[in-house]
């Protein structure tokens, strides 16, 4: 009895499974994974291009994050690597010792907006100095208040909002302001999730804080950009898509990257892929509201592509400020 | 006895009365507390939500575009994941309950393992995360798969399978080992034929609480390697050219609920935090039924007791 | 006469084993077969602890010869991706604690009431409908969980009081709490129900009301699965990361006032663990070292539940 009744749900299992399912085994694989920022352009290109193959190709994207998608893509794991900032030293030693060759490619711009509330009409306009004299770690328990940091504004308490600790923005970000990589105060309310920051800054009069180009445009109704004057002196700017592509938003505009690996590339699958990727980034990329690089700088990647041409351009770290423009013109390493 | 003891009396009847009354309405309350929150959670995931849920969201694989985002792809992942992780940890966990009860001397080796069993109840989830992507995934080659995921959410959920088990086993009388093996029985046959049986309510009720958290778990199958886009299912045996086999399908990539809700939780449009919401409705309720599968189970199970 | 030659029959036959028994001569090794199978499934999670703690040791000692254990132990601050870095434990620590304080003021009070009520003073009907119901809260999953502690509790609770900044550990562990209460009512009132109706039948012949009964008789018999459904809950606070990772903040923050926002361990782990970090770096090893904090935590509460709850075990 109990044997008939166990045989009877395996066979109704394995029934049902077979019922669901109908894609044929052995498909050509590309595997992707990497920075959670990267993954919307990516999941976009992987979306209609496997809508243009018809299925006979599979791509599958993870967001384990930069830091795991290089260690998969440095054990050769993946075909492609997401990531918010440049491949670090050690992951090119880690790279190099497991004889995984790469070819480095700038996908898109992400802008990093500094967000106010919309009610907050004295802070439109910042300086990088402001900035700094806000966010730096000596401010820490110490400037508490907008008016500490400019006698013009009014007397009112300063809440911060930023990404967390192991973001690619926030070393960014530190990076740009203050300095220094991850150099920062300790008191603002740090979230790995940008809707939460908007939500508070949106609540807060005295709110600040910074994330990403996408998410300011998504709640444009509930939140104000702050216009970035780089240098004292310059002309306070505010993010757009236009004012990243002729570089006058600065220091705060980013590249964000997908590295490629070599030998995967030769295969047929991945190189339409990149192909594909390239040819129709600028569309999509907009379409995900980040900031596209000029046509030109596409058909440079398609090219760089097929010259199969390696390394990093970026000697394992960070370069703030760099624009479209003298990215394509430093050679690789 | 005289007039004012039973008057004393009378009192003190009714003061417990009453305390029993209050602690009626009490233990009412506490209910209503929980089940409130309940309610208010799935109230507030169907409101946003509900609108979202047609037969084309259930069928469509994720999309950058929030209308055409469904959540194929991530329930027959969490399908076929519950699966695994059932078949892994009710057999190992109600084997090591068992043993832990019947079988085993009072010794110092088991003592260790019982402290051992209740350590791992504390483990935070992402640890077995960690451990399965050194152990299953590298180690044992098994791959980012539906069957190391399985496998380490049925280490997650182990611990509880075991406590309930045991508690379950504990509980019956020991009159009724001591008949059956004044008839003869052997410890495997006492096992099989009178404490299983007995017991299976309250191991069934370990595993549906194990159950329920193991679906909802995201932490660790994303560090074991799932995906939050896959536009493809694991292909079912028998099908596809050349045919796949028996189980090719537990080494297929893969992506489950959770993990879509989380992913469309931290997206700048609105339209999918809507999505978010529906998925997270379905997930409910795939978690109710699976839960009243095995509530129907324990109930079934639970008549013929009487003692 | 009869009766005597019948009964020396049987003694006969009495005196030799059973045909079944004698065919079966390999019973006893099939007896060990099976308990040594069944003592390798015990022996799976002594296997599962060695191997996270094996994990957990050879990735800190890299993390411990960067920073010396004394500064691990009694600095102030956790910082430890700043570029001003501090690697004090106290700090997450702090938050773990005031977390799983408050869950566990919340589920076991909530939880053993519940627990008591439905076994002994719930109509039949209103325990199999209120059961499903219970164990279905700890099925949801912990990101709704933390996302209605941030978008629905603490703006509840700011109404009671303002001062309450968005990220707080109150928020977070008050849902932990309502998220544990199936663990703990579930598994107290399965060890209450299984008690011996005679116990309670003897206590109310003597005159005694339900609460008493309850109080006097049924929790004191049912002691050792209810402190097993405690433990089980305490050590599941401990060990959740997504709740108190969306709705605590991931400020590391050295308090044991809920009303503030805090990171705990686990809700660091996982920040880390999914984030942009580079594996291998010291930022990364930091969460093996904290990880093995908690083990460590977690294996000494346990330990003295353990010795406790051998004590005190009734046995009828």
């Amino acid at each position: 009895m109990k044997i008939t009744k166990f045989a009877a749900v395996a066979a109704l299992a394995l029934g049902g499974l077979a019922v669901s399912g109908l894609v044929h085994a052995d498909v050509p694989l590309v595997k992707i994974d990497g920075s959670s920022t990267v993954y919307p352009i990516t999941e976009a290109v992987a979306e209609d291009y496997q809508k243009a193959k018809k299925n006979s190709v599979r791509v599958t994207v993870g967001i384990s994050g930069t830091g795991g998608g290089f260690k998969k893509f440095c054990r050769g794991e993946i075909d492609i690597s997401d990531a918010s900032r440049p491949i670090t030293k050690k992951e090119m030693d880690d790279c190099k010792a497991a004889g995984v060759e790469y070819m480095e490619f700038p996908v898109a711009y992400d802008a990093l907006t500094v967000v106010i509330h919309p009610k907050n009409d004295w802070a439109k306009n910042m300086t990088v100095a402001e900035l700094k004299a806000i966010w730096e770690p000596a401010a820490q328990g110490k400037i508490t208040n907008w008016k500490q940091v400019n006698p013009a504004w009014p007397d009112r308490p300063l809440k911060l909002y930023g990404p967390g600790a192991d973001s690619g923005t926030f070393e960014y970000f530190t990076e740009a302001i203050n300095g220094k990589s991850k150099a920062t105060r300790g008191d603002f309310t740090a979230s790995e999730d940008d809707n939460v920051l908007v939500q508070g800054v949106s609540r807060d009069v005295g709110g600040l804080g910074y994330f990403g180009f996408a998410y300011f445009i998504e709640n444009k109704d509930k939140l104000a950009a702050v216009s970035v004057a780089a240098a004292p002196g310059s002309p306070a700017v505010a993010p757009s898509i236009e004012t990243v592509v002729n570089g006058t938003y600065q220091p705060l505009a980013r590249p964000i990257f997908i590295y490629v690996n070599a030998k995967s590339a030769d295969k047929p699958e991945v190189k339409e892929f990149i192909e594909y990727y390239f040819k129709h980034g600028e569309k999509l990329v907009k379409e995900v509201k980040y900031v596209p690089l000029p046509a030109k700088a596409y058909a440079y990647n398609l090219d760089h592509f097929t010259k199969r041409m390696k390394g990093t351009k970026f000697g394992g770290e960070n370069k703030i400020g760099i624009t479209i423009e003298a990215l394509m013109k430093i050679e690789a390493k | 006895m005289n007039q004012q003891e039973l008057q004393a009396l009378r009192l003190m009847i009714g003061s417990h009365k009453r305390w029993d009354y209050l602690f009626g309405v009490l233990g009412i309350i506490a209910l209503m507390i929980a089940l409130m929150t309940f309610v208010a959670l799935f109230a507030d995931m169907a409101i946003h939500g509900l609108g979202r849920i047609n037969v084309d969201f259930l069928t469509s694989f994720p999309s950058r575009r929030a209308a055409n985002a469904g959540i194929l792809s991530a329930w027959v992942g969490s399908v076929l994941v519950m699966l695994v992780t059932a078949t892994a940890a009710v057999p190992l966990g109600v084997a090591a309950g068992v043993y832990l009860e019947e079988y085993a001397p009072k010794n110092w080796m088991t003592d260790i393992i019982e402290i051992n069993v209740s350590n791992l109840a504390g483990v935070p989830s992402i640890i077995y995360g960690l451990l399965a992507l050194g152990l299953f995934v590298y180690t044992f080659g098994l791959g980012q798969s539906i069957l190391t995921a399985g496998l380490t959410l049925a280490l997650l959920i182990l611990p509880v399978v075991i406590v309930a088990t045991r508690e379950a086993i504990r509980s019956i009388p020991q009159i009724i080992r001591e008949g059956a093996y004044a008839c003869g029985a052997t410890t495997w046959q006492v096992v099989r034929d009178h404490i299983v049986p007995y017991s299976s309510a309250g191991i069934l009720t370990g595993v549906i609480i194990g159950m329920a958290r193991a679906i909802g778990e995201t932490a660790p199958i994303i560090t074991v390697g799932a995906l939050t886009f896959i536009a493809f299912l694991p292909t079912a045996p028998f099908t596809g050219d050349p045919p796949a086999g028996l189980f090719d399908w537990l080494f297929a990539p893969f992506t489950v609920m959770p993990i879509q809700m989380f992913n469309w939780t931290s997206r700048p449009e609105a339209a999918f935090l809507d999505n978010a919401a529906a998925a997270g409705f379905i997930l409910v309720l795939m978690t109710l039924t699976m839960n009243g599968l095995a509530i129907w189970l324990r109930y079934r199970l639970r008549k013929n007791i009487k003692w | 006469m009869n009766t005597y030659a019948a009964t020396a029959g049987k003694l006969d036959r009495m005196s030799q084993p059973s045909e079944r028994l004698q065919k079966d001569f390999t019973r006893h090794l099939k007896e060990r077969v099976i308990e040594a199978m069944l003592f390798l499934a015990a022996f799976v999670s002594v296997f599962t602890t060695t191997a996270i703690v094996y994990i957990l040791i050879s990735e800190s000692w890299v993390f411990f010869q960067h920073v010396p254990l004394t500064d691990f132990l009694f600095d102030t601050q956790w910082t430890p991706l700043f570029d001003d870095a501090h690697y004090g434990i106290m700090v997450l620590l702090s938050g773990t604690i005031t977390s799983s304080l408050v869950a566990v003021l919340v589920a076991i009070p909530l939880g053993t009431i519940i627990a008591i009520y439905l076994s002994e003073f719930a109509p039949f009907a209103v325990r199999e409908v209120a059961k499903p119901f219970l164990e279905l809260l700890g099925g949801i999953p912990t990101i709704i969980y933390g996302y209605f502690a941030l978008l629905f509790l603490t703006p509840l609770l700011q109404k009671i009081y303002p001062d309450l900044p968005g990220f707080n550990l109150l928020s977070a562990g008050i849902v932990m709490g309502i998220m544990i209460i199936p663990y703990v009512a579930s598994l107290s009132e399965d060890a209450m129900r299984a008690v011996p109706m005679a116990l309670r039948e003897g206590s109310y012949a003597m005159g005694a009301t339900r609460l008493q009964t309850a109080l006097r008789v049924v929790v004191p018999s049912a002691i050792s699965g209810i402190a097993s459904a405690y433990i089980l809950g305490i050590s599941r606070a401990v060990g959740e990361t997504m709740i108190l990772a969306v709705a605590g903040g991931m400020q590391p923050n050295l308090t044991f006032n809920p009303a503030e926002p805090g990171a705990t361990i686990t809700s660091f782990i996982v920040q880390v663990a999914l984030g942009d970090l580079p594996h291998g770096s010291i930022g990364y090893q930091t969460i093996f070292a904290a990880g093995l904090t908690l083990m460590l935590l977690t294996l000494a509460f346990n330990l003295i539940g353990y010795y406790m709850r051998k004590k005190y075990r009734e046995a009828y």
